[in-house]
């Protein structure tokens, strides 16, 4: 090899690094765009009062969004309560029976309901649960958000107890320790930080969704704890305020983003610090 | 006079269509450590997973035969209670990584959902600790997590777990093929110890090994049983030419 390949050999790799640290830097600007221009036009709105309080009537100034967090948190938490363990039995199913002809049918059909827009899955929980019951409520939403969360929930986990080694299982089978109580008391603990951090994200992406709760959860301008009434969410008041003519609701559209960027951001970082901490 | 605790009829051992043990007929004695000997793929692993019958745990595996502990067939029992009473260690140290030392030594019971006293724990505990050699490195950290001993120490926690669960017979699948020297010397002396309570199958294809600490060999090619007999005799004087062939290096 002459001297003249080498250089160019030398010239390229250090291109193709330079392209490598080019790109991965551009796709982290949007984020950053975003999360600045929400800050700066949201953040000056966001105090105590704005959090704790609730929306004035119509026309007036002022106000807070207290009913849409506190709708946020019921009806993702009602989601969570249902798509965790449904999605955890389900996971196990598909890293326990890899062999089955049924389980590949599961796999693919979990594929497809994760990649089905959400807007149709609130079409369905509208048309299953809103109109037999007359009425929009809350429980119809998380019901729809379930649906959402679920597929993450059953990958994470079975991502997680995949990489669960054969000999710690086998361990437990040449102790004679029954199946079940092999899923419960080695397979789930072993995995328990993996499941948590797949649940965290699901949860996160689940509070921001908007679509779901159009014709389900609608909205609410009063407090509402009653899961068969309808509830207000914060995605879906920023949505009503943003596409509103007043200045103000402008604003507090972009307090409320704010708000749901920061609670966001923190369960996803909460759940990645954790995921360092206690992985083994 | 060697008493029989163990007996294998007749057993074939197969993954799906392929046949990996043919027609074995063995015997183990009792407080005797016997060695499965022989080159990989020869069958070794499957005969001792059909002893505490792990080996019905892969798809398509299947057997034939009979494997009676003292005069009971095995295949007739529950596998749980099967498994009970045949302890199993395994090539790698695999303590179970979310439990203490503490748990991992009484986690038969603990997993088994087996109530025991504080005290019986305790003594569960301990003399299990005593007798696989590891009390006085651990017993100032009895509560920590198992995974932060070296390999060896591991290992011999897994002994320590097994020996725990009372078992009739003790199954060592290759045990100290991942691990130094030094932690090799000290599970082999350990094997010798142990054959005062417990009866050892021990698998390895390590002629060196065999020689050092098992009473009988029985030799094994490509899922046949080549040679069986006191472990002195058969590498002075072996019978067979392929066993002959296996010690001096000629095969395998």
């Amino acid at each position: 090899m002459n001297e003249k390949t080498i250089k160019r050999r030398i010239f390229n790799n250090k291109l193709y690094k330079i392209f490598v640290f080019l790109f991965s830097f551009l796709s982290i600007i949007p984020l950053f765009l975003i999360i600045y221009f929400v800050l700066i036009r949201g953040l000056k709105y966001v105090n105590l009062k704005f959090i704790f309080s609730m929306p004035k009537p119509m026309g007036e100034i002022g106000g807070g969004i207290f009913n849409a967090i506190v709708g946020s948190f019921i009806i993702v938490g009602v989601a969570a309560l249902i798509a965790i363990p449904i999605g955890i039995i389900v996971g196990i199913f598909l890293s326990e029976y890899k062999e089955k002809k049924y389980t590949e049918i599961v796999k693919i059909l979990v594929d497809t309901l994760q990649g089905i827009p959400s807007i149709v899955i609130g079409i369905i929980a509208y048309l299953w649960i809103v109109k037999p019951l007359k009425q929009f409520s809350a429980i119809s939403g998380s019901i729809a958000l379930s649906f959402i969360m679920l597929p993450l929930v059953i990958k994470s986990t079975e991502e997680v107890l995949n990489l669960i080694p054969i000999e710690i299982k086998e361990a437990a089978y040449a102790m004679g320790v029954p199946y079940h109580r092999i899923v419960l008391k080695i397979l789930l603990p072993s995995g328990s930080v993996g499941i948590l951090t797949g649940t965290l994200i699901g949860i996160s992406r689940i509070l921001g969704e908007t679509a779901p709760l159009l014709f389900t959860a609608f909205g609410n301008q009063f407090l509402n704890l009653n899961l068969l009434k309808p509830m207000s969410t914060i995605p879906y008041l920023i949505y009503v305020y943003a596409t509103s003519p007043y200045k103000d609701w402008h604003n507090q559209a972009f307090a409320a983003s704010t708000i749901l960027i920061i609670i966001v951001l923190s369960i996803n970082l909460f759940g990645r610090f954790m995921e360092k901490k206690w992985k083994m | 006079m060697e008493n029989v605790i163990l007996k294998i009829k007749n057993l074939n051992a197969y993954y799906g269509s392929q046949k990996v043990l043919k027609n074995v007929n063995l015997e183990i004695y009792e407080n005797r450590v016997t060695t499965i000997l022989g080159p990989s793929g020869c069958g070794k692993t499957t005969l001792i997973r059909c002893i505490n019958r792990l080996h019905e745990l892969s798809p398509g595996a299947r057997i034939e035969g009979q494997i009676l502990l003292k005069g009971e067939d095995l295949y007739q029992i529950e596998p749980m209670i099967v498994r009970q009473k045949i302890g199993m260690v395994f090539q790698k140290p695999n303590p179970f990584p979310t439990m203490t030392i503490y748990d991992n030594v009484i986690a038969g019971y603990i997993l088994s959902g087996i109530k025991l006293s504080k005290e019986e724990k305790d003594k569960i505990v301990e003399e299990s600790l005593i007798k696989s050699g590891l009390w006085d490195e651990v017993k100032e950290n009895l509560f920590k997590k198992g995974t932060f001993l070296s390999g060896g120490q591991q290992q011999r926690l897994c002994i320590a777990r097994a020996l725990a669960m009372k078992p009739e017979i003790l199954l060592l699948d290759e045990p100290t093929s991942a691990l130094d020297p030094v932690a090799t010397s000290i599970i082999e002396e350990l094997i010798i110890e142990l054959k005062k309570s417990v009866t050892t199958v021990l698998v390895t294809h390590n002629i060196g090994q065999a020689g050092r600490v098992s009473d009988y060999t029985a030799f094994f090619y490509l899922g046949e049983l080549i040679e069986f007999g006191k472990t002195t005799e058969m590498f002075t004087v072996p019978k067979s030419k392929k066993t002959e062939e296996y010690l001096i290096g000629k095969i395998g």
